[in-house]
C-alpha cells in the first residue's frame, strides 16, 4: 500500500498528479500553473510597456492594445495572484494546523481542475477570433458592445474557474474550523493560517455577487436579455455595483494571506514572537468587514450622489486604521529582533514601505472630491500596482524563497535570491513610481498612445525601463530554481533554523500523510516552544501510533472540470448561426460533467488504511 | 484517527442520552406543528380575503417566523457546537442587507 519513496516512471507521475488529492501535491500543481499563467500575463506587461514607451508608437494597434490590457489585469488576478496564494496555503496550512490534509480533499483537487480549465478556456480567446477587450472591469455598455467573442470567453471562463476557486475557499473554512489539532486553539493558530481563514469568508461572500453578474452578463449577450442596456428598461451601473462587490473584497481576499506570510516570515528572522498577535488577528477580521462597506470608492464619479458618496469615502479611510495597526505591530517585530536578513526577509523589508506608499495613494483617492481628479488616470494605475505588486507579488517571491524548502526539501540560493529582490525591487519602483505623476500631468489609463511634448515622454521611457528590470528579476528566480533543481540538495528539517511553527517540525519530505501522530499545541509557536524546552523530535503527541485512514486518488475532478471545458465551448459558439455542431458539444460537455458527478455518486470510496504495523517500519516519522 | 476505541457506555450515561433524544423529539414535533400552523394561517388569510396591506406583511413576517425556527431548530442552532455557523449565516445576512440597502437608495431610489 505504502506509496512513499518508490521511483515512478515519468507517464505514472503525470497521472499521479493528475489524480492526486495530496494537498501538498495539489499546492505543487497550484505553483505550476500559477507560475504559468503569470508568465504569461507578464509578456503582455511588457507588451503594453513597449508601446508606451515612446509618443504615437504602433508596436500594436489600438485594438490589440484593449486586449492585451484586459488579458493582462484578468490573467494577473485571477489566473496568477490568487493560485499562487492557494499554493502556498495549500502547501502550509494543513501542516500549521496539524491535520492530515484539508476537509475535503476530492474537492482540493475539483477547485484546482476546474480553475486550470477556466484559464485555459479564457486564454485560448488568442487564437480563436479575438481576447476580451473591455478591461478587466468589463464595464456592460462597453463590453456589450464589443464585436468579438472575447467577452464571453471572459464570461464563461470567469465563471468555471471562480466555481473552483469558491470550492478551494469552503474548503480552507472547514479545514480550519475542523481540522485542527487538539491545543490548537483559535487564538494559537498562526497568522497565515488566520489570514487564510478571513480571505476564504470573504471569498465565501464575495464571489457570489461575481457569479450572479457574470451569468447578468452571459445572458445579455447571448440571450438578448436586458439587465444592463438601458435602452430596454436595463441599467448598466448594476454591473459596476455587482463587480465591484466581489472586487474590493476581491483585493483583500489577495493581500490578506500576502500579510499573513509577511507576518510568519517577521516573526521567524527577527527571532521573536510576533508583536501585537491578538491586534493582528482583531485587525485581520475587521479589516475583512470592512472590505465589503467600501466597494463604490470605484465609482465615486459615476454620479451616486454626494451622500452615498461621502459614506463610502469615510468607510473607506476607515480601513486604514486596522492596515495601520498590522503595519506598526510588524515593525515592533522588527524592533529589538535577533535580525537575520535572509531572502524572504529583505522582500518583507522591502515590502512594508511600498505596501505603506500603495495604501497612502488609496487613502488619497478615498477622498471623493480628490478622486475626481485622480480617476481614470496613471495614479491609480500606481496605486492599485503599489499594493499588488508591493503587496502581494513581492509577499509570494518571499514566499517562494521561504516555502521552497518545505515544498520540494531544497533551498533556493540565498544570493541569487537577493539579486534578484535587487532587480524586482528597483524595476518595481522604477516603473510604478513615476507613474503617479504621469496621473497627476493629466495621462489616462487604458490609453494606447499619446501625442509627445506633453511633458510625459521622458517619464514613460523610465518606467519602460523599470519594467525590462522587473523581467530581468522574475527570469533570476526561474535561473535559481533550475539551479537548485540540478543541484538537488535536501535541505531537511527546519532548514531556516528559526522555524516556529508546526510546519517545520515535520521531518523531510513531508509523508504523504503528514503527521504519523497527530500533534499536541502546547502554544503560540508550537514548534518554538518545543525546541526551547529542548525536545529534540519537536512535537508533543496527543495520541498513540495508530492506523491512518487516507483517501483514494481520483481522476474523476479532472473530468467534471472537463466536461465544463468542453460545454463553454458549445455554450460560447451557440450563438453564430452558422454552427450547427455548437449544440452537440454543449451537449456532449455537460454529459461529460454530470456522468462523471454520478459515478462520484453511486460508487462508494472509501479509502484505505495506512496500517499502524507500516507507520512503525517507517523512517519517515521519527528520525 | 483510531477506530479500534470502543466505548461502552454506563446506565447513566445511556439513561441521560435517552431523555435528551426524547426532549429534542418533543421540540421538534412542536416546532412543526406550529410551522404547519403558520402555513395555515397564511393561506386562510389569503382565502378570506383580507386586505393586501394586512396579508402581506402578515405573510413576510411568518416567512421570518419560519427561517428561524427552521434554522435554530431542524438545523439544530439552538444546540451547542453550532457558533460557528451562525458568526457566517449573521455575517452572510448583514453583508446582503447593506447591499440591498445600497441598490434601494442609490440605483433605483
Ligand atoms: C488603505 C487601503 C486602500 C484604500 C483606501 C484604497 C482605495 C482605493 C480607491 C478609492 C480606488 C478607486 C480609485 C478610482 O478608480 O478612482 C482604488 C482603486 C484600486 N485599488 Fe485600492 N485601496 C486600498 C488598498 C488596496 C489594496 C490592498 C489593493 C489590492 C490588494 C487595492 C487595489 C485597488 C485596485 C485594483 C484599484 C483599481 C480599480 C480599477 O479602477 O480598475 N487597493 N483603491
Ligand atoms: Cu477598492
Amino acid at each position: 500500500m505504502s506509496s512513499t519513496a518508490k521511483k515512478k516512471g515519468f507517464g505514472a507521475t503525470i497521472w499521479d498528479y493528475l489524480t492526486t488529492v495530496d494537498h501538498k501535491k495539489i499546492a505543487v500543481l497550484y505553483l505550476i500553473a500559477g507560475t504559468l499563467f503569470f508568465v504569461i500575463g507578464g509578456i503582455e506587461a511588457m507588451l503594453i510597456r513597449i508601446q508606451l514607451a515612446e509618443p504615437n508608437n504602433d508596436f500594436v494597434s489600438a485594438g490589440l492594445f484593449n486586449e492585451i490590457i484586459t488579458m493582462h489585469g484578468t490573467t494577473m488576478i485571477f489566473l496568477a495572484a490568487m493560485p499562487l496564494l492557494f499554493a502556498f496555503m495549500n502547501a502550509a496550512v494543513p501542516l500549521q494546523i496539524g491535520a492530515r490534509d484539508v476537509a475535503f480533499p476530492f474537492l482540493n483537487s475539483l477547485g484546482f481542475w476546474l480553475f486550470l480549465f477556466g484559464g485555459l478556456f479564457l486564454n485560448l480567446s488568442w487564437f480563436l477570433g479575438g481576447a476580451p477587450d473591455a478591461g478587466w472591469t468589463s464595464y456592460a455598455s462597453l463590453s456589450l458592445a464589443s464585436p468579438t467573442h472575447g467577452i464571453d470567453f471572459y464570461a464563461l471562463g470567469l465563471q468555471i474557474s471562480g466555481a473552483g476557486t469558491l470550492i478551494a475557499g469552503i474548503n480552507f473554512l472547514v479545514t480550519i474550523i475542523n481540522m485542527r489539532a487538539p491545543g490548537m486553539t483559535y487564538m494559537r493558530m498562526p497568522l497565515f493560517t488566520w489570514t487564510t481563514f478571513v480571505a476564504s469568508a470573504l471569498i465565501l461572500f464575495a464571489f457570489p455577487p461575481l457569479t450572479v453578474g457574470l451569468f447578468f452578463m452571459i445572458f445579455d449577450r447571448m440571450f438578448d436579455a436586458n439587465f444592463f442596456d438601458h435602452l430596454n428598461g436595463g441599467n448598466t451601473i448594476i454591473w459596476e455595483h455587482l463587480f465591484w462587490i466581489f472586487g474590493h473584497p476581491e483585493v483583500y481576499i489577495l493581500v490578506l494571506p500576502a500579510f499573513g506570510l509577511f507576518s510568519e516570515i517577521f516573526a521567524t528572522f527577527s527571532r521573536k514572537r510576533l508583536f501585537g498577535y491578538s491586534s493582528m488577528v482583531f485587525a485581520t477580521i475587521l479589516i475583512g468587514f470592512l472590505g465589503f462597506m467600501v466597494w463604490a470608492h470605484h465609482m465615486f464619479t459615476v454620479g451616486l450622489g454626494p451622500t452615498a458618496n461621502a459614506i463610502f469615502a469615510v468607510a473607506t479611510m476607515a480601513i486604514a486604521v486596522p492596515t495601520g495597526m498590522k503595519v506598526f505591530n510588524w515593525l515592533l517585530t522588527i524592533w529589538g529582533g535577533n535580525i537575520k536578513v535572509t531572502t524572504p526577509m529583505l522582500y518583507g523589508l522591502g515590502f512594508i514601505p511600498s505596501f505603506v506608499a500603495g495604501g497612502v495613494t488609496g487613502v488619497m483617492q478615498a477622498s471623493a472630491p480628490l478622486d475626481y481628479q485622480l480617476h481614470d488616470s496613471y495614479f491609480i494605475v500606481a496605486h492599485f500596482h503599489y499594493v499588488i505588486v508591493g503587496g502581494i507579488v513581492l509577499a509570494l517571491f518571499a514566499a517562494a524563497h521561504y516555502y521552497w524548502p518545505l515544498m520540494f526539501n531544497q533551498m533556493l540560493n540565498e544570493t541569487l535570491g537577493k539579486i534578484t529582490f535587487v532587480f524586482f525591487f528597483v524595476g518595481f519602483h522604477c516603473t510604478f513610481f513615476i507613474q503617479h505623476f504621469l496621473g497627476l500631468m493629466g495621462m489616462p489609463r487604458r490609453v494606447f498612445t499619446y501625442q509627445g511634448d506633453q511633458g510625459w515622454d521622458l517619464f514613460n521611457y523610465i518606467s519602460t525601463i523599470g519594467a525590462f528590470l522587473m523581467a530581468i528579476g522574475v527570469i533570476l528566480l526561474v535561473v535559481n530554481v533550475i539551479i537548485t533543481a540540478i543541484k538537488g540538495e535536501p535541505a531537511g528539517r527546519d532548514p531556516w533554523k528559526d522555524g516556529r511553527t508546526l510546519e517545520w517540525a515535520i521531518p523531510q519530505p513531508v509523508p504523504y500523510y503528514n503527521f504519523k501522530q497527530t500533534p499536541l499545541v502546547r502554544g503560540l509557536d508550537t514548534f518554538w516552544i518545543e525546541k526551547m524546552e529542548g525536545n529534540k523530535e519537536g512535537m508533543t503527541y496527543a495520541e498513540p501510533i495508530s492506523d491512518i485512514h487516507m483517501p483514494n486518488n481520483s481522476f474523476i475532478p479532472f473530468m467534471i472540470s472537463f466536461g465544463l471545458f468542453v460545454a463553454a465551448f458549445g455554450a460560447l459558439y451557440h450563438q453564430d448561426a452558422d454552427k450547427a455542431w455548437s449544440l452537440p458539444v454543449l451537449i456532449a460537455g455537460l454529459a461529460i460533467t454530470f456522468l462523471s458527478m454520478i459515478v462520484r455518486s453511486l460508487k462508494d470510496d472509501l479509502g484505505y488504511h495506512i496500517h499502524k504495523e507500516e507507520l512503525m517500519n517507517e523512517k519517515g516519522g521519527k528520525k | 484517527m483510531s477506530h479500534d476505541v470502543t466505548h461502552t457506555r454506563t446506565q447513566q450515561e445511556y439513561e441521560y442520552d435517552r431523555k435528551r433524544a426524547n426532549l429534542g423529539m418533543r421540540n421538534q414535533v412542536t416546532v412543526f406543528a406550529l410551522m404547519i400552523f403558520l402555513t395555515f394561517i397564511a393561506f386562510a388569510s389569503v382565502q378570506a380575503g383580507m386586505s393586501a396591506y394586512l396579508v402581506a406583511p402578515l405573510i413576510l413576517l411568518f416567512a421570518a417566523v419560519q427561517v428561524a425556527l427552521q434554522l435554530y431548530y431542524f438545523m439544530h442552532w439552538s444546540e451547542k457546537g453550532h457558533g460557528m455557523a451562525q458568526f457566517f449565516m449573521y455575517s452572510a445576512a448583514f453583508i446582503a442587507f447593506t447591499m440591498i440597502l445600497a441598490f434601494i437608495t442609490i440605483i433605483w431610489w
